[in-house]
Parts: structure tokens; C-alpha cells; sequence
């Protein structure tokens, strides 16, 4: 059945797509759509599944941690923190707003499950490498995930830190590229990621599985991989559609930033309300 | 915990700073098992040997990847490691400035950088090794503690306060071995309050890191020479600035030298000339620095004279701004 009406019917994929348009539009600023869209799914089957924390304490300190290196795909993010219940509906209304602790790239929060302050591209696997060392040193089972774009993989810290946790095994980490094909200026393939990601993951000593990021099964069986696997950091190099969910947006760069018309809006709406997923 | 002594001083002055670096890290480690040190391929270089044989699970070999190295540190501390990072100066400064911005500025995590042979003590390495200006580079970043120990056992006391400190520092060690002593027996240190260190009343020296035991010399031969008064006053804290101290002596002097082994432009100068402007004190206020160039490399007493920073061309220099013919 097709969801129609209010944001609590629908899959938590479907739900935090049209929270996504619902606040970007309301913002009345441009937006980051694109990668926003493109990581939906990957969050909502980590979420949902995955990723252990308590919404009622977030600062429970043996959860695990995600941290949204693609700093600029907030808006797919802070949806997800809606619906799982670390952000309020209230508090989400405020997105781009003045004053909002909810601006375009991930400011840190713990009591709203923000962990870490994003932005600057290719320095949120490092982090993540710190702490998931730190838990290896103090024998705490927690995993860290981190996400990151095929376009910050132009930043060099990025292969620094692909090296490190290589070199230390970090099996506790996960790295999540969403490969949606395109950066700012363009498609990746054109502007400087043109090598196999896949294949550069495995040379730097990652364990490293390719998968279809909007599927929820290939997802999950990508996480319990990662989960089982011993000596080494895992890479999942998920291929995904920048937009997606809306039609007007996928593969359509101009939509890595940018504003929503209202007429553009109700189509965004009644696309996802009526969407199948 | 180690006393601070005139025997000890001497052998710390013997070994230099980065090798007291290590020892005081060393001690810090026995206490506490959350000490963590961090080196991008620099760990012989820290001074750190003896800790790496002895805790080899509290250091971590960052290799060379300063960035990623800041990173990482920043993620331990965050788990409550104390977290010690050292590189060369330009390195763990310039290289990794993004990284210190937004996890020890914008995010407030205390990890502590240890800035090896700023300054010029790098000698024949050259100007690719000085610290010219990573003062001024770490010192725009809101939210650090900037600090440079003005002698061997400074450092231990900076060591010590750092380890439980609940904000990011960045240590900037200056001078070589064979470093001069300011301080031979213990003394009171804090984070941001400037020290007294030779008393007087005609004119004022405020001097940073390895320049503090220049000032001394400096002052007593200018009261030989001219017979005038000269205080010294050990800055080692370039940030938070002591504005409080400053205040007095802005009220007190008609003539303020700052003197420091770094560029003229962001570091202790600049903080001083910031401060005198937004208070819009009258007292005359001569920077003596590294001017706004490259030195000509040598060792590091060539480049230090190069730059003016010897003794003599620092009283010439003052003598001059002073008008007073020598």
C-alpha cells in the first residue's frame, strides 16, 4: 500500500525521503538533496539493525558510533535521527534555520546522537580510527561507522587513514562510501576519481564487498560481513543513485545543492507518498 | 615525580628539549596507563626511545601522515586517552592545521601537540624544518592553549599540566641541546600566567620560549652597559595571553620589548600589539622577531644570528629603537 498523509506510515527508507524534502523545502534555503538521498537507505538498514544505542541515553558509553564524514549529507542524517528518536520533530523543524543546532553540515550533539562535527572533507575516517583504537586498547566491543563520499576520496587524508587502519587492524571499523557517481563539479569518473574505488580499498588492506546500496538485503548482509570480520577494517563500497527516490533529482547534479520550488516540492511529496517502497 | 633541581636541570639543559620531552612523558606514563603517545615516523626524535621500550602499547606510530595522525588523536582523547602527538614543527602545525581546527578547536577535544625544533634550532635542515610560523598559525585557532617552555625543566612543568587538562595545547619546544637554564629549582607554573624572571624598572623584556634565557643576558648587559633597570618577564604562554600581568605592565613601562623565536607576524609580538590596540595603552611597544622572510640556513647558531636573534643584535636592535647610542 502506497503511503499517503503524515510522516509515520511507510518504511523508514520512505519516511526519512520525505522528511528530507519536507525540511529541505521548509528551510527556504538551498539544500543538499543529492547526497542526502543517496545515503537513506544505508542509514536506515544501520539504524534499524545494525548500529547499537540507546535512544534514551545517548550517551551510553558502550554504544557504537556513526559519524557522517560526508559532512553535507545532513539532511538524510538528521531524518534518520528523527525517526529512529534522537532528534525531536520540534528540533528537526529547525533545520537551516538561524540560531538551529541543525545547520548544512553535522555540528557535534551527543544528546542528539550527533557525534562528531563534520564539514571539511576526509577527516571523519581518521577520527574514526582514533576511536576505534581507543576500544581496542580498553577492550570495549563497540564498532565504529564511518560514511564517507566517492568524491571526498579525492582528499589524500582519506588514503592516509585507509592505511593506518589497515596497518593497526581496525576490525572494528567500518567504512561506508556511497558512490553515487557525482561531486560538486560533476561526475567523479570526469573530475578525479575515474580508478575502480573497490579495488583501491583492497589494495590498501581492507576487507572490501561491493554492493547495490539501495538494496536493504544486500545492505544488511554487507553490515553482518563487516560485523564477522576479524583482522581487518571493511569497506563497503555501495553503488547508489544521487537523488534518489525522487525522479526530477537522480543523476541530477543540480541537485547537490540546491532550493526546492514549491511546485517541484509537491511533486517531490507526491512522488514519495505514492512510492512503493 | 622527578624534583626539579639544580642536578637535574643541568642534565636536562645537556640532553635539550625534545629529549626532556620524552623523559617527562616517560614519568607521566608510570602513573597513568591512559598516557598515550603519538609520533608521525618522529618517535626516536621525540626523545621517546625509552617510553616506546618501556609502554610500547601507549605509543602509536601515526607514520607520515600528520593529518591522519591529528585525526586519530583526536578520536582516542575523545575515549579519554591523554593523548601526546609530536612531529616537527611546520609539520604537525601547517600540515595538519584543518585537522587541529575541527577536532581540537571546533570540537573542543584535548589532545596535546608537541611541535619539535620550531623556531630555528633545525639548523642546516633548513626552512622546510623551521618554525617559522606555527605560533601564529595555532594561535588563530579558537579554542587552543599555545605554550612555549622557556627552558628544559619549563617543559616538565608544561608536561605535567597538560596531561589532565580538559583543552587542546599545542606545545611549541624551541632550542637545541646544550640549552640554556632559566630555571633551577621548581617554581609555580599555570596555563596563562606570565612569570616573572629578573626584576627592574626601566624597560621591560617579555620573551618566549628559548629567548627567555637570552633576555636574562640581554637585561644584565644593558644594565652594565647603560645602567639602566631591565626586567624580564617569561611569556610562556602566547595563548590565552596574560592580559592581566600585561595590564600592569603597560602601566608601568614606557617601553615593552617582546622578543621570540618566531616570525614577527602571529606570534607573541602580534598578541602583544593585538592587546596594547584594543586597549589602547601609550607605552611603546618594540617586536623583535624573525622578520617576515626565509633564513638563511645554517647551524643553529648561524641561523639565529641571521635572523638578529643573537645577543648582541638583540641589544643593538634595542638600543637602537631606544635611540640610545651604544
Amino acid at each position: 500500500m502506497p503511503a499517503k498523509g503524515g510522516g509515520v506510515t511507510g518504511s523508514l527508507s520512505n519516511r526519512i525521503r520525505r522528511d528530507i524534502v519536507e525540511a529541505g523545502y521548509h528551510c527556504g534555503e538551498s539544500a543538499h538533496f543529492g547526497g542526502g538521498l543517496s545515503i537513506v537507505d544505508l542509514l536506515a538498514v544501520l539504524y534499524e539493525k545494525h548500529l547499537r544505542f540507546d535512544k534514551n541515553d545517548p550517551l551510553w558509553s558502550e554504544r557504537d558510533v556513526f559519524i557522517l564524514s560526508k559532512g553535507h549529507g545532513v539532511l538524510g542524517y538528521f531524518a534518520t535521527l528523527k525517526n529512529i528518536g534522537l532528534i525531536s520533530s520540534d528540533c528537526f523543524r529547525t533545520f537551516q534555520k538561524n540560531g538551529s543546532d541543525l545547520i548544512a553540515h553535522p555540528v557535534l550533539n551527543l544528546p542528539l546522537g550527533i557525534e562528531s562535527s563534520n564539514g571539511s572533507l576526509g577527516q571523519g575516517l581518521s577520527f574514526g580510527c582514533g576511536i576505534a583504537l581507543a576500544a581496542k586498547k580498553k577492550l570495549m566491543g563497540k564498532r565504529i561507522y564511518i560514511m564517507l563520499g566517492d568524491g571526498e576520496c579525492n582528499e589524500g587524508s582519506v588514503w592516509e587513514a585507509a592505511m593506518f587502519a589497515a596497518q593497526y587492524e581496525l576490525d572494528n571499523l567500518i567504512a561506508i562510501i556511497d558512490v553515487n557517481g557525482f561531486q560538486n563539479d560533476g561526475p567523479t569518473a570526469v573530475v578525479s576519481n575515474k580508478a575502480n574505488m573497490a579495488a583501491k580499498w583492497s589494495a590498501f588492506g581492507w576487507n572490501t564487498i561491493e554492493i547495490d546500496g539501495h538494496s536493504t538485503e544486500q545492505i544488511s548482509n554487507a553490515y553482518k560481513y563487516a560485523e564477522n570480520t576479524t583482522g581487518k577494517p571493511t569497506a563497503i563500497i555501495a553503488n547508489t543513485i544521487k537523488g534518489k527516490g525522487v525522479s526530477f533529482m537522480e543523476n541530477n547534479n543540480e541537485w547537490h545543492h540546491n532550493r526546492l520550488t514549491e511546485k517541484n516540492y509537491l511533486i517531490a511529496i507526491d512522488e514519495l507518498e505514492n512510492s512503493s517502497d | 615525580m622527578i624534583e626539579i633541581n639544580k642536578k637535574n636541570t643541568r642534565t636536562w639543559s645537556r640532553i635539550g628539549v625534545r629529549a626532556t620531552y620524552g623523559m617527562a612523558l616517560l614519568e607521566a606514563a608510570k602513573d597513568d596507563p591512559l598516557v598515550l603517545a603519538m609520533s608521525a615516523d618522529l618517535g626516536r626524535s621525540s626523545g621517546l626511545n625509552q617510553f616506546i621500550s618501556k609502554f610500547p602499547d601507549q605509543f602509536v606510530n601515526a607514520g607520515i601522515a600528520e593529518q591522519n595522525m591529528v585525526g586519530v588523536a583526536a578520536g582516542m582523547a575523545r575515549e579519554g586517552f591523554s593523548v601526546f602527538a609530536s612531529s616537527f614543527a611546520p609539520f604537525i602545525s601547517m600540515r595538519a592545521s584543518e585537522q587541529v581546527r575541527m577536532n581540537l578547536g571546533y570540537m573542543n577535544i584535548p589532545v596535546k601537540l608537541v611541535a619539535l625544533g620550531s623556531g630555528l634550532s633545525m639548523g642546516f635542515l633548513g626552512n622546510s624544518h623551521y618554525g617559522l610560523e606555527d605560533a601564529a598559525v595555532m594561535r588563530a585557532i579558537p579554542g587552543l592553549t599555545v605554550v612555549s617552555p622557556a627552558d628544559c625543566a619549563e617543559v616538565f612543568k608544561v608536561i605535567r599540566a597538560s596531561i589532565n587538562y580538559p583543552h587542546p595545547v599545542y606545545i611549541r619546544l624551541t632550542g637545541g641541546v646544550n640549552n640554556p637554564i632559566v630555571y633551577q629549582d621548581d617554581y609555580e607554573f599555570e596555563f596563562g600566567k606570565a612569570v616573572c624572571v629578573k626584576e627592574g624598572k626601566d624597560l621591560c623584556i617579555v620573551a618566549t620560549g628559548s629567548m627567555v634565557a637570552i633576555a636574562i643576558t640581554v637585561a644584565n648587559e644593558i644594565e652594565a652597559l647603560k645602567g639602566m633597570s631591565v626586567k624580564v618577564v617569561n611569556m610562556h604562554t602566547l595563548k590565552p595571553l596574560d592580559e592581566k600581568y600585561l595590564s600592569e605592565l603597560f602601566g608601568l613601562f614606557t617601553t615593552i620589548v617582546s622578543l621570540e623565536e618566531h616570525s614577527v607576524v602571529g606570534g607573541l609580538g602580534s598578541a602583544i600589539s593585538e592587546f596594547k590596540a584594543r586597549e589602547n595603552y601609550l607605552a611603546r611597544h618594540v617586536s623583535i622577531g624573525i622578520e617576515d622572510c626565509y633564513v638563511k640556513a645554517g647551524d643553529y647558531q648561524y641561523a639565529l644570528a641571521e635572523a638578529g636573534l643573537t645577543k648582541d643584535k638583540i641589544i643593538s636592535n634595542i638600543l637602537n629603537k631606544l635611540c640610545i647610542p651604544l
